[in-house]
């Protein structure tokens, strides 16, 4: 037990609960209800990583989300997460954590060369200085720098952590659960409104957990916890801790991340690790508080320089002392509280004050303890490499721009309070045009955007009875707004002991012949003669600044050093803050985990996988599947040891010469019903529909406004007023929004009405010189004849009593049929058709035997329909109406589109009748022409022809009605083959589509 | 992400709709010589605004109806929304 710099009995930590966890492979105790820097600290660890740039040592910096130092790789339940806060990361047991940004060792690192190097990496250096020679990039500068930069190592193992998304709405949604949260949260809570309230950290309260002040005689943290005991009651109160909202987005949606799992060592069973909460709030108030921030002098970034209020929290919160020789610098009251439970402790701190003659209730009780003050006394320069080991101070003229004698006084830490700079990033996240408030130095929310209100510090109000009074009032009367109560609670009475007000001073000038480093940005190391050169180079727009310099984009975002930043870049440029303007604030507040950013949706939950009524069948008979979509369907039906290749050879084969089924439930199916149903479909197709009688199927086309393709299919004639249309998988939702617009926007007067039926029939398509036996087997009371069902024939029939529609259409090429039943009926009905299919010698086949057949027929589909091409290009042209206007027809007059050479579809076959061409490839006239090799198409399909047992593809061709007969070359860069073709036409088998007919 | 008050549903999130551009553009009649810059001009061309737009989008995970939305494009402030049918005043 060496926690040498734990207090006892102080703070809110349980003491009955002693946890182990390493740090850099180093064992320490700690307590439940530490963060692994407080348990550190209690440690005495400071040195905990290296910075970005310099590698200098890095210690702890605040005590939560403000963190720009300590960031570590945390190491839980066998995974891995960098970036992650030590002063966030609550202590479990077997906690392990190491540095990051240092290599080989946070003791002795290589990279820290670049502190001595400092010439070498001055303001936009990554501009500069990687620019030239283009070739050294890759060997040289990316290697450096990804090894001496980074913030720690991602896993790259499969997160086996659950992440979850919830959707809530509610009437008051309250960020911080400080005096401001909790008032108006009480106050809206009474009147009956819906409240959620957030906390990012474990413990509900801000800054009453720390700050001394008394409300309705108790203290301030007792009185948050009342609070809270009693909100937690209410039914209509959500409280939750460990929850950060990070984002303010359109319409008043908020986005919260709550961590569930993270202070365990490791998740629940069933339980998330994290939930992201999506909230839609009527009022939302934003009682974020304010973060200290710094004063800036010579190595302000030494291990044990730290805010006041980290060392006042990390005292009360957890009964840690950061130093037992304790200087405290500050320009306000602040510091003295900070002093002031030091000295409670038995630790006596010197307290140095910029201001000359500061006079408040703290300040009397402060000298009153007998505390050592110095007023116009600042710290000059921290001294002392991997941990403050004392400080040069001086005495500062009341001009601040003269230091006095220079003094080394011996310290173990420095306590900095440089006043308070409200948190606005979610008011100005919503659209709030931020303003400057000049007494606080600082910028506050202005006029609200969205129903936003900022209350508190985080509005720039630091006194405690004004914040309570508007809290409660605001939270009174926006709940009456929204449920119309109107309850009245009494606003308790407040002691404070502090005044808030401030010394006008932010950064100790440099003395005569020193060139120490003073910081803004502790996380990307910008000192202060970065934004010195950046301006004397000319960048002027506070935006240009800070991506030269990298002025807080670390991943902290300049939390504690934008103001600064700005003071100095007001000062250099002669110019008041509010007209430098700051940088525009973007979610997310804090990092947040990509796996709470995708939730569930991971894997096959990325998007829902739909399957046919067949699937189990499918599966049974070892069919291997293949994503159409969001379908699963049969790519080929495994037989032995086949292959790919082998096997839907085999299935395409079998429909060419005996009888195949294929699973065709995946088509898009559309009902279309109305008196003017025909009047519709003659608009919206390009060939004529007014005169398709009942019991008839028709082959479509139908075209997008621009005249490009948009899908095609067949629609059947039901009865007098009732349309049976199909559409491709892919294109099906597309179609059924068009028609829609079509019905709704454009042509309302047609009485139509569309609805999908894509899920209510199940489809098999019987297909093969034996399909009709196998079709009478399957309906051996009605003719299906050729002349009895002719092809484009509709009618219904009863499959062993189910109720069925045929169609006898064909994609295959092959005489062929469409059986279609309700999908409860799918299974029965496909494990029929191979019954009686058996003694056909039936087959089922898969997509990819479905695609030689269609191929080599040089029917279209959706790799010629590419969004690309027109009805000419895909050999349609027969079925584009000269009588009639649909939609997209006065496109087909554009000069392009009516070109003597333009592209078309065309077949392929390699010379050699070997060799397989790659899809994608491109057509060329001369393999060994001059890169780039004018293109004059490209292969869109390509299939092993069953028929005539060699290569063949289909290509979108440049002048492709004149090329048949012609020899080019398919060149595939990609695959590294030139293959020499021969173009034919691309109806390879059965040019006169006499087989569907017979 | 926008709530938008479906006309047919009431108040909905974004994710239920698809956006489907400019409300205002009207196609041209049937079998009506036009020529190619009127064409042009309902097929292709549109105003890139900033500030009030008026809209179509379609409730697809709702109602299926599509809609017009008065939106401003630069504050995404969402003025009104009417039914397909209802005349924009
Ligand atoms: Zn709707």
């Amino acid at each position: 037990m060496s926690q040498e710099f734990r207090l006892e009995n102080v703070g809110l930590i349980n003491r009955d609960k002693k946890l182990s966890f390493k740090f850099n492979g180093k064992k320490y105790f700690g307590y439940e209800g530490d963060t692994l820097a407080s348990a550190l600290l209690a440690n005495g660890v400071h040195l905990v990583g290296r910075s970005f740039k310099y590698h200098r040592p890095r210690g702890f910096f605040g005590a939560g989300v403000d963190e720009p130092y300590a960031i570590v790789q945390l190491y839980r339940n066998n995974e891995t997460e960098p970036n992650i806060k030590a002063t966030e990361q609550e202590l479990f047991e077997g906690l392990e954590a190491k540095s990051v940004n240092c290599w080989p060792s946070v003791n002795f690192d290589i990279g820290a060369i670049n502190n001595f190097l400092k010439i070498f990496l001055p303001a936009g250096f990554y501009y500069k200085t990687f620019m030239w020679p283009k070739s050294f990039w890759y060997r040289i500068y990316e290697p450096f720098i990804r090894k001496a930069a980074g913030l720690g190592v991602a896993s790259t193992k499969h997160d086996k952590e659950r992440y979850e998304h919830k959707y809530e709405y509610c009437d008051l949604l309250i960020a911080g659960s400080g005096p401001s949260g909790l008032s108006s949260a009480y106050a809206a809570a009474k009147n009956g409104a819906k409240v959620i309230l957030a906390e990012d950290k474990p413990r509900f309260g801000g800054s009453l957990l720390t700050d001394d002040v008394n409300i309705g005689n108790q203290s301030g943290k007792d009185w948050a916890e009342g609070i809270i005991a009693e909100l937690k009651t209410m039914p209509n109160v959500v409280v939750k801790n460990r929850s950060q909202i990070f984002g303010y987005y359109d319409h008043n949606m908020l986005v919260m991340s709550e961590k569930v799992s993270d202070h365990l060592p490791k998740t629940k069973k069933y339980h998330p690790n994290k939930r992201l909460w999506y909230i839609r709030a009527k009022e939302v108030l934003i009682s974020s508080g304010s973060i200290e921030r710094p004063i800036v002098f010579g190595n302000n970034d030494t291990p044990g320089v730290m805010l006041s209020s980290a060392a006042k929290e990390y005292l009360k919160v957890y009964g840690v002392l950061v130093g037992k020789n304790p200087l405290i610098f500050t320009n306000n009251d602040s510091g003295y509280e900070t002093a002031i439970e030091f000295q409670k402790h038995g630790v006596q701190p010197t307290v140095l004050d910029s201001r000359k003659n500061p006079e408040s209730e703290i300040i009397d009780e402060a000298k009153s303890l007998g505390i050592n003050i110095k007023n116009s006394y600042v710290v000059v320069a921290a001294q002392g490499y991997k941990k403050v080991k004392s400080a040069d101070v001086a005495s500062i003229s009341d001009d601040k721009k003269q230091l006095g004698k220079i003094e080394n006084i011996k310290c173990d830490c420095i306590c900095v309070s440089g006043f308070w700079t409200p948190s606005i990033h979610l008011a100005s996240q919503s659209g709030n045009k931020t303003k400057f408030k000049e007494e606080i130095d600082a910028f506050v929310p202005g006029v609200s955007k969205q129903q936003e209100t900022t209350l508190g510090a985080a509005n720039g109000v630091f006194s405690l009875e004004e914040t309570l009074q508007t809290s409660f009032a605001k939270g009174r009367e926006l709940s009456k707004k929204i449920t119309d109560n109107d309850n009245e609670v009494s606003v308790p009475n407040v002691v404070e002991k502090k005044s808030s007000k401030h010394d006008k001073f932010w950064c100790v000038p440099l003395p005569a012949g020193k060139n120490y480093k003073r910081f803004l940005d502790f996380q990307n190391d910008v000192a202060v003669s970065d934004i010195e050169i950046a301006l004397r180079e000319g960048y002027r727009s506070i935006e240009h600044v800070k991506r030269y310099t990298t002025l807080g984009m670390a991943t902290d975002q300049g939390k504690t050093s934008n103001l600064n930043g700005l003071q100095l870049v007001s000062e250099i440029e002669n110019k008041v803050v509010p007209a430098v303007g700051h940088t525009t604030f973007r979610p997310p507040y804090t990092p947040i985990s990509i796996g709470a950013i995708v939730g569930r949706e991971v894997g096959k939950h990325s998007k829902p996988t739909r399957k046919s009524p067949m699937h189990d069948w499918h599966e049974k008979n070892n069919a291997v599947f293949v994503d159409a979509g969001v379908w699963l369907r049969p790519r080929y039906y495994k037989r032995g040891n086949e292959n790919l290749f082998e096997g839907s050879k085999r299935e395409a084969k079998n429909v060419r010469t005996n009888v195949g089924v294929c699973d065709v439930t995946t088509l898009g199916k559309i009902d279309i019903k109305g008196p003017d149903a025909a009047e519709f479909l003659n608009r919206v197709y390009t060939n004529a529909w007014l005169k398709l009688p009942v019991g008839k199927a028709r082959y479509g086309v139908m075209l997008r406004e621009d005249g490009i393709v948009m899908d095609d299919g067949t629609t059947t004639r039901i009865s007098e007023n009732h349309y049976h249309m199909t559409t491709t998988t892919a294109q099906a939702a597309n179609v059924l929004s068009h028609l829609e617009y079509y019905l709704q926007l454009v042509w309302p007067e047609l009485n139509v009405n569309v609805v999908s039926t894509t899920e209510q029939w199940a489809g098999a398509a019987v297909a093969g010189p034996k399909s009709r036996d196998v079709l009478q087997k399957l309906f051996p009371n009605l003719d299906v004849s050729n002349e009895g069902l002719p092809f484009m024939g509709y009618m219904e029939g009863d499959l062993f009593g189910v109720k069925a529609r045929i169609f006898r259409i064909s994609f295959s090429g092959e005489l062929a049929y469409e059986v279609n039943v309700e999908s409860d009926n799918g299974i029965f009905m496909w494990e029929k058709i191979m019954e009686v299919g058996e003694k056909f010698k039936i087959q089922p086949y898969g997509t990819e035997a479905l695609s030689t057949l269609r191929i080599e027929m040089g029917h279209v589909a959706g790799s010629e329909l590419d969004g690309r091409t027109i009805p000419y290009d895909n050999a349609l042209e027969g079925l584009v109406s000269k009588k009639k206007d649909f939609i997209g027809k006065r496109s087909l007059q554009r000069v392009a589109f009516t070109a003597n050479d333009r592209q078309r579809v065309v077949g392929v076959v390699p010379l050699d009748k070997k060799t397989s061409i790659p899809e994608g490839s491109h057509l060329v006239k001369d393999a060994n022409a001059p890169l780039p090799n004018p293109k004059l198409g490209h292969i869109s399909a390509s299939c092993w022809s069953v028929e005539y047992d060699n290569p063949f593809s289909l290509a979108i061709l440049k002048d492709g009605k004149n090329m048949i007969g012609e020899k080019l070359f398919v060149m595939s860069p990609l695959k590294n083959k030139v293959i020499p073709v021969e173009i034919v036409s691309s109806h390879y088998v059965d040019p006169k589509g006499e087989r569907v007919r017979s | 992400m926008l709530y938008i008050k479906c006309p047919h549903c009431g108040m909905r999130p974004q994710i239920e709709f698809s956006y489907g551009g400019d409300a205002s553009v009207k196609r041209p009649e049937l079998n009506k010589e036009i020529s190619d810059q009127e064409w042009d001009n309902f097929v292709y061309n549109r105003k890139s605004l900033r500030g009030k737009h008026l809209e179509l989008w379609q409730h697809i995970s709702g109602c299926r109806q599509w809609i017009k939305v008065e939106r401003d494009t630069a504050t995404h402030e969402i003025f009104k929304t009417f039914k397909a049918e209802e005349e924009v005043a």
